[in-house]
């Protein structure tokens, strides 16, 4: 598995998106303090934040007992200049624009 | 957002290669802000950043002053090449150059395979304009303003194919 891979599979899940919006709103947290914020087991949560922490998304620092939790925005970086660059980003802010457009009319 | 920010990043390149490149003028001048950076690597040793031509006409052409030293600070510790602890004030701006000093760390790891896994810690109470400053500037091509995430891509774009990545 490429380091891609690893990213787009780790986003590919709502509750890990969750969890990176927690971290994206306020870093630096516990498991605890984002557990009470899920509809899920300890063991789910811990699950999620190894595979958020494999693909690079999440660094863990430690910080005396407790292990803390940090978004890290260089994955998300790197997919941008990748393939959002590459594709223009005319294009894309087209397509998001027709979408918009769309949706409202529906 | 907590007063710390960590920004991670894998590169394929040896530790000393990387150590190197972010430590010696002569290489940290050539990717990101490509403004020349100056360590003396030992504990309190002095660390400080010079302003580029490149910076100084901007401001120049945008009528403000671009002071010399653009970046000061303190090495606190020094342990080549795996772990680099300073001070760090940002001079560009009025508003940064008049908030405490923060804490930046930068840690050089094995991750196996000729890997590093290179992560930037960077503390910043009391500093959220300098911490506004280095989480980057999120929108496209707003590459100026995309903070640690933005010049840790181009190091590595840098060390593995020996481009920077406006080169490409």
């Amino acid at each position: 598995m490429t380091d891609d891979d690893r990213v787009f599979r780790a986003l590919a899940d709502p509750s890990r998106r969750f969890l990176l919006d927690l971290l994206f709103a306020r870093d630096g947290r516990t498991q605890t303090e984002m557990e009470s914020e899920l509809e899920m087991t300890r063991f789910g949560v811990a699950k999620h934040l190894k595979v958020l922490e494999e693909a690079g998304l999440v660094v863990v620092r430690r910080s005396g007992r407790e292990k803390l939790h940090y978004l890290n925005p260089v994955p998300i970086r790197q997919i941008h200049d990748r393939w959002i660059d590459k594709y223009t980003e005319k294009h894309v802010t087209t397509l998001i624009d027709l979408k918009h457009t769309l949706e409202e009319e529906s | 957002m907590s007063d710390t920010q960590v920004f991670r990043i894998w590169i394929k390149a040896p530790a000393e290669k990387i150590w190197t490149a972010i430590t010696d003028p002569e290489w940290n001048q050539k990717y990101a802000y490509a403004a020349p950076q100056f360590f003396e690597l030992k504990k309190g040793g002095r660390f400080h950043s010079t302003a580029n031509q490149g910076m100084k006409d901007y401001a120049a052409a945008n009528g403000f002053d671009m002071p010399e030293i653009i970046l000061d600070g303190e090495v606190l510790e020094s342990d080549p090449p795996r772990r680099l602890v300073q001070t760090w004030r940002m001079l560009m701006d009025p508003t940064t150059g008049a908030e405490p000093f923060t804490t930046l760390t930068y840690e050089i790891e094995e991750a196996g395979a000729g890997v590093q896994r290179v992560t930037i810690t960077h503390d910043t109470p009391g500093a959220p304009a300098t911490a506004a400053m280095i989480r980057g500037n999120t929108e496209a091509g707003a590459e100026g303003g995309g903070g640690w995430a933005w010049v840790l891509s181009d190091l590595k774009s840098l060390l593995e194919t020996g481009k920077i990545m406006t080169d490409a």
